[in-house]
């Protein structure tokens, strides 16, 4: 920058010296890189039975912050790269999965039928209500003699079902209430705006206990519903903000000095950029559903059909054997918390690749 | 060299104006604020094939002249007056769907920052073919190989292959490109483009002024230049506007301009153009900054900046003096020319 020396350098021509330096050091790490490059382009092309991703390293982040990739990369495409490399994503995808293909195939993978009273004849109500782990029965049977393994394992549907359905509707529900309010704006934004604020204010446990009541008979659908209602203003307020940073945004504005279409500006411009967050925020209320799922099972707003195993209805069960048989009350508690630490781990780490800062 | 330029520009002011801007004032109202007049009666006219420069510094309100003719000031808290008369339509008056129609195939519009100007997420051909099919209703699948051919056009290559690419991955330059590439799909006769060299390093700078001459001189398409860069106006204009506290202060050709400034303003803004012959100098500066300004409406805004102010400067509006081709607002101008090298000499200069 400046040629002449400050007054408290000893050597005056230490400056440019040390620029002729950095100098030489940028070009070194340059040459560095486009060799780099070529390696790669060279594997690429001529490595055996390779796909056409580069490996990890290949995919290098260069000294101005840029990334290579090869053409037609996609954010989502360049995200998931980013994603591949990341052990906290690639645990949360691990635990994920396992619950799907455990809930997929759950009937063919549990050891015995979930609603048969196998172990009745060893419950004793007052010596021993809970049947012990014994062979067939690894995890031992619950209060009323069935396979608590098999239960768990079901169960699994039961959650998976509840969580994304109820994921589902909160985030169509939201869809349309953000989009209304963020690409239209005006006195519709208020409207819609204010609507979600009066249902973001009910406490979500108490707004599904009352859907419930309203429905006269609680089932699997009212909690689902329930669930889903608690998620329509998280996804609503989300949209709006994210479609309003897109509406005052330079391609926006672009497209409308090209006279694009209202519509399509809203749906081929503006609704795919704002996505990014509303897509982590589903994963993450996944996570959300499955707990508010356990919880209102818990206290007797799931599915009345006590034979269909839930994990929040058997940790209620539980609760009567606590001190005594506490096994009961660990094993769907900890998958409730794996399932839901599995999303929030894959949530998180997509957040951290989707957000442009925190991106090198 | 000369004469043949001139004798162009006498027959292209013979021609009817393309484009002519009447009175144009923005004034932004916020509630419970003073409203503030980014643009102050403006007026000029943009002749068929001609390239118009409209220069001056940040904040004189040249993005906002182009914003207002393009209808794409928010509605809400700004008021604009005037007229702006485009081959006898006036677009101020037009509803908003009959001026949808006409953004993109008859004015188009090239912006500053090529990154964030492109959708992210959609690739280069479809963000080219959208305007195709919009405007020339093609489907998609015909509008395709003219997306290409437009990506040839503006130098982008191996064009076939960047259709499908996404903005991240085209360097600075190429995004310029693609950005001129959509502006021109649709051949409009008017081409807006605001700052398009700003966000570029200097050679990408050189080329996208090339492409932008060759595309109007090809075409015929008319070009409001807006830039703070009189090296771009040196190059590329034909007229130049130097505004200045959104009014014109000063208007004229490229040649005389440059050759005789006449508003103090002008000359500052030529006297702080750094020069290759005159190393080891220092740069003569523009004392103050845009925001030193007085109203215009009992004075010249330019006045406290001024190099030569006169008492009737803090007093009296100067009013714009329309003179064989020239315009001047002021009241005590340049007289004995600007004491730079001769003319020849300082385009060159200049352009680089």
């Amino acid at each position: 920058m400046s040629d002449s020396p400050k007054p408290t350098n000893p050597n005056p021509t230490n400056p440019i010296a040390r620029y002729r330096e950095a100098r030489k050091e940028r070009i070194d790490s340059l040459a560095q890189l486009s060799a780099r490059d070529r390696v790669a382009v060279g594997a690429g092309a001529g490595g055996p039975g390779s796909d056409w991703t580069p490996s990890p390293d290949e995919v290098s982040v260069t000294e101005s912050g840029t990334i290579e990739e090869k053409p037609g990369v996609s954010l989502w495409r360049s995200a998931w790269l980013r994603l591949r490399r990341n052990p906290v994503f690639l645990l949360g995808l691990t635990i994920t999965i396992i619950f799907v293909l455990v809930a997929i195939f759950a009937p063919w993978i549990a050891p015995k039928d979930p609603v048969t009273g196998y172990l009745i004849d060893q419950v004793r109500r007052q010596t021993n209500p809970v049947p012990g782990p014994q062979p067939g029965f690894p995890l031992g049977g619950d209060h009323l003699g069935r396979d608590l393994l098999s239960r768990l394992i079901v169960g699994s549907r039961q959650t998976l079902i509840v969580g994304v359905l109820a994921t589902f509707g909160g985030f169509i529900g939201g869809l349309i209430l953000g989009t209304l309010a963020g690409a239209l704006g005006g006195w519709v934004d208020s409207l819609v705006m204010r609507l979600v604020d009066v249902m973001l204010s009910i406490p979500s446990l108490v707004l599904a206990l009352s859907i419930g009541a309203v429905a006269s008979r609680p089932s699997q659908w009212t909690l689902i519903i329930a669930i889903a209602v608690v998620q329509v203003p998280i996804f609503a307020r989300l949209l709006r903000g994210s479609l309003l940073a897109q509406r005052s945004s330079d391609h926006v504005l672009a497209a409308q000095a090209l006279g694009i279409k209202r519509g399509p500006i809203i749906f081929r411009h503006m609704l795919p950029n704002a996505m990014g967050p509303v897509i982590v925020q589903a994963t993450l209320a996944l996570a959300v559903a499955i707990i508010d799922a356990a919880a209102l099972s818990f206290i007797g707003l799931g599915d009345p059909d006590q034979r269909t195993p839930e994990w929040g209805a058997m940790l209620g069960q539980a609760q009567t054997y606590i001190y005594d048989h506490p096994h009961l009350a660990y094993y769907p508690a900890i998958c409730i918390i794996v399932v839901a630490l599995g999303f929030t781990l894959m949530g998180e780490s997509l957040r951290e690749a989707l957000d442009p800062k925190t991106r090198r | 060299m000369t004469t043949t330029t001139t004798e162009r520009r006498a027959a292209v002011r013979e021609t009817a104006p393309l484009l002519s801007v009447r009175d144009l004032t923005v004034t932004f109202q916020r509630h419970g604020e003073e409203p503030f007049r980014a643009v102050d009666g403006v007026s000029f006219d943009v002749r068929p094939g001609e390239t118009v420069g409209l220069v001056g510094e940040s904040g004189c309100g040249k993005s906002v002249t182009s914003l207002a003719i393009m209808r794409l000031l928010p509605k809400r808290g700004n008021k604009v007056t005037g007229t702006v008369n485009f081959e006898g339509t006036d677009l101020l008056s037009l509803s908003d769907a009959k001026m949808r129609d006409r953004r993109g195939r008859d004015i188009a519009m090239v912006f500053q920052d090529p990154l964030s100007s492109l959708n992210p997420v959609v690739p280069l051909g479809v963000q080219v073919a959208e305007v195709l099919e919009r405007h020339r209703g093609m489907s998609r699948k015909a509008a395709m190989p003219v997306a290409a051919e437009l990506l040839k056009r503006v130098g982008i290559p191996d064009p076939v292959r960047r259709l499908r690419d996404y903005p991240h991955q085209l360097s600075g330059g190429m995004r310029q490109r693609a950005l001129i590439a959509i502006a021109v799909a649709c051949a409009p006769r008017l081409l807006i483009a605001d700052e398009p060299t700003t966000a570029l390093d200097v050679t990408i700078q050189a080329q996208i002024l090339a492409l932008l001459k060759e595309l109007v001189e090809d075409t015929g398409t008319a070009l409001i230049m807006i830039t703070h860069d009189l090296g771009v106006v040196a190059g590329l204009c034909d007229e130049v506007n130097v505004l200045y506290g959104g009014r014109i202060v000063e208007r004229g050709d490229r040649h005389p301009l440059f050759r005789d400034p006449r508003h103090p303003y002008t000359n500052g803004l030529l006297a702080s153009i750094p020069r290759l012959d005159a190393a080891g100098e220092r740069l003569t500066p523009i004392p103050g900054s845009v925001a030193d300004n007085l109203p215009w409406d009992h004075a010249c805004a330019f006045a406290p900046r001024c190099s030569q102010p006169i008492e009737i400067c803090t007093q009296v509006t100067p009013q714009l003096e329309v003179a064989d081709g020239r315009a001047l607002r002021c009241h005590n101008p340049v007289t004995s020319g600007w004491s730079g090298p001769s003319a020849g000499q300082t385009e060159g200069d200049v352009a680089r």
